[in-house]
């Protein structure tokens, strides 16, 4: 399975919605998520793609849209 | 020898811009004066921990030696291993000196550490966060004078804002452009003067003037209410508390980010707006933000992360309530150890797990629940009324109306 594919379903299954249609919707400021989802968002990244995200690498602003979480997490895997 | 603390008359501004003249010139044309700004920051330091407050001087020293000490160590530590246990111990050497300042009045009856000095907490946040960075590895390599420099920024050393190292450390070494420097000194200019009217002028009005009066009237019918002291002037106290405590510290944590400007740093703000927060979480996103977000990023979320990593509770909720009780409990023995400051860590927990179950059963009923502008009036209404009287709480004002009789 492909990053993107992954990161959208466990984003779906966290804030109970398909944000495919919009990549660039700021998921904390529309309240989608939040630390805990945050932290189950990293958790299942880990385990679904076995990559390492440090919690201190979490900068809000770079993680903050489908989208930019997509790129971070193909950062990871090259 | 003089003794000057930080921001506490209008004349220290004077001063203080007078003597950045230098720097401000040179980061005008795109030039950082290391020497300069390092003399400078010393002589400030000096300013603050010498005269009659020398003790205090000699103890930030010791606390600079303990802190670089541990973080040399521990940085080469980690280049070669990441054993848990060494970086917990990393940890609690740490906090070590904070914890010992902190008890020691609870243990002797209100006398301080002898190691205590302004801005003993903020350090260690700053110190804290540097070990956990270097856990993580999103910080490999720790300089000495890099540390002691971000340790130290004189405009946030007394009470912050808390800024992250990686961040500082960014400014620090790219003068900003020409243009990008002229906004930040505007924005500077601005939080300057914005602090001035907070912290001289309606800080002063509510804190000096309105508070001692209401204080009196209060204590004069402590017997009110089967002895229990509520009345209306207690109420009074508790807005006008809080209205002194707002605009006392955000405008003094203005005129540290204002400061910082100037000096090319582009500290974190630390309020924004709280009083017109929506509901407690929303309130902790705006209300001492770097605090918040520092407490957010390596308390909350690792704390979360450890019990759902090693599934020591199964339910997502009530991780989560777990969480914010950890969080806020620390947060408030970090206020002081006294029954005051832990009650109202422990009310925050409590106010924000009850947000969180009326934030998931609204998501439930999204489509049943009213939602207009006087139901958000009603939530900023009811929201502000909770964190007033958590401030209350906090004031340590019941202390004095329960527990201290006698006292004129």
């Amino acid at each position: 399975m492909d990053a993107k594919a992954t990161v959208l379903a466990i984003l779906e299954d966290l804030t109970g919605e398909d944000v495919s249609g919009d990549m660039n919707v700021n998921l904390f400021d529309t309240a989608l998520m939040d630390s805990m989802d945050t932290v189950q968002l990293v958790l299942e990244l880990t385990n679904q793609l076995d990559i390492d995200i440090p919690v201190s690498e979490f900068d809000r602003s770079q993680w903050d849209t489908p989208q930019k979480i997509v790129d971070q997490v193909e950062a990871k895997l090259q | 020898m003089i003794n000057v603390q930080p921001y506490a008359n209008p004349m220290y501004f004077v001063w203080l811009v007078l003597a950045l003249i230098p720097l401000m010139v040179g980061l005008f044309y795109g030039r950082r004066l290391q020497i300069y700004e390092a003399i400078l920051s010393a002589a400030v330091l000096v300013l603050i921990f010498g005269g009659n407050k020398w003790h205090q001087g000699v103890a930030l020293i010791v606390y600079m030696i303990w802190q670089v000490v541990l973080v040399q160590v521990y940085a080469r530590y980690r280049r070669q291993h990441n054993a848990t246990w060494v970086f917990i111990v990393t940890v609690i050497v740490s906090i070590i000196p904070l914890v010992l300042v902190k008890l020691t009045p609870a243990i002797t009856g209100g006398h301080n550490s002898w190691w205590g000095f302004l801005g003993v907490s903020y350090l260690s946040f700053k110190a804290v966060q540097v070990i956990m960075e270097l856990r993580d590895a999103t910080i490999k390599t720790m300089p000495i004078w890099d540390f002691v420099r971000f340790l130290l920024f004189f405009p946030t050393v007394s009470s912050g804002p808390i800024d992250r190292f990686r961040r500082f450390q960014k400014d620090y070494t790219e003068a900003p452009s020409q243009s990008d420097y002229l906004y930040m000194v505007g924005k500077g200019v601005h939080s300057i003067f914005l602090g001035l009217l907070y912290k001289f002028v309606l800080g002063y009005l509510f804190g000096s003037v309105m508070l001692p009066s209401v204080a009196q009237a209060a204590l004069a019918q402590r017997g009110a209410f089967f002895g229990l002291g509520l009345s209306w002037p207690l109420v009074g106290y508790m807005y006008v508390y809080s209205m002194y405590l707002f605009f006392d510290f955000a405008g003094y944590s203005l005129f540290a980010v204002g400061v910082s400007n100037l000096m090319g740093i582009d500290t974190p703000v630390n309020f924004n707006q709280p009083f017109r927060a929506l509901n407690i979480k929303d309130f902790w996103n705006r209300w001492h933000m770097t605090l918040s977000f520092w407490f957010r990023d390596f308390v909350f979320m690792r704390t979360t992360f450890f019990i759902m990593k090693h599934k020591l509770v199964k339910n997502r909720v009530h991780v989560s309530q777990v969480a914010y009780l950890v969080n806020f409990l620390i947060m408030g023995f970090w206020h002081g150890v006294t029954w005051y400051y832990i009650v109202y860590g422990l009310f925050h927990a409590g106010a924000i797990i009850i947000n969180d179950i009326w934030l998931r059963y609204k998501k439930r009923h999204r489509k049943q629940l009213p939602h207009n502008r006087w139901t958000q009036a009603l939530a900023i209404v009811v929201t502000f009324n909770v964190v007033c009287f958590s401030f209350l709480i906090f004031s340590g004002f019941l202390n004095t109306l329960w527990f201290t009789h006698g006292m004129r």
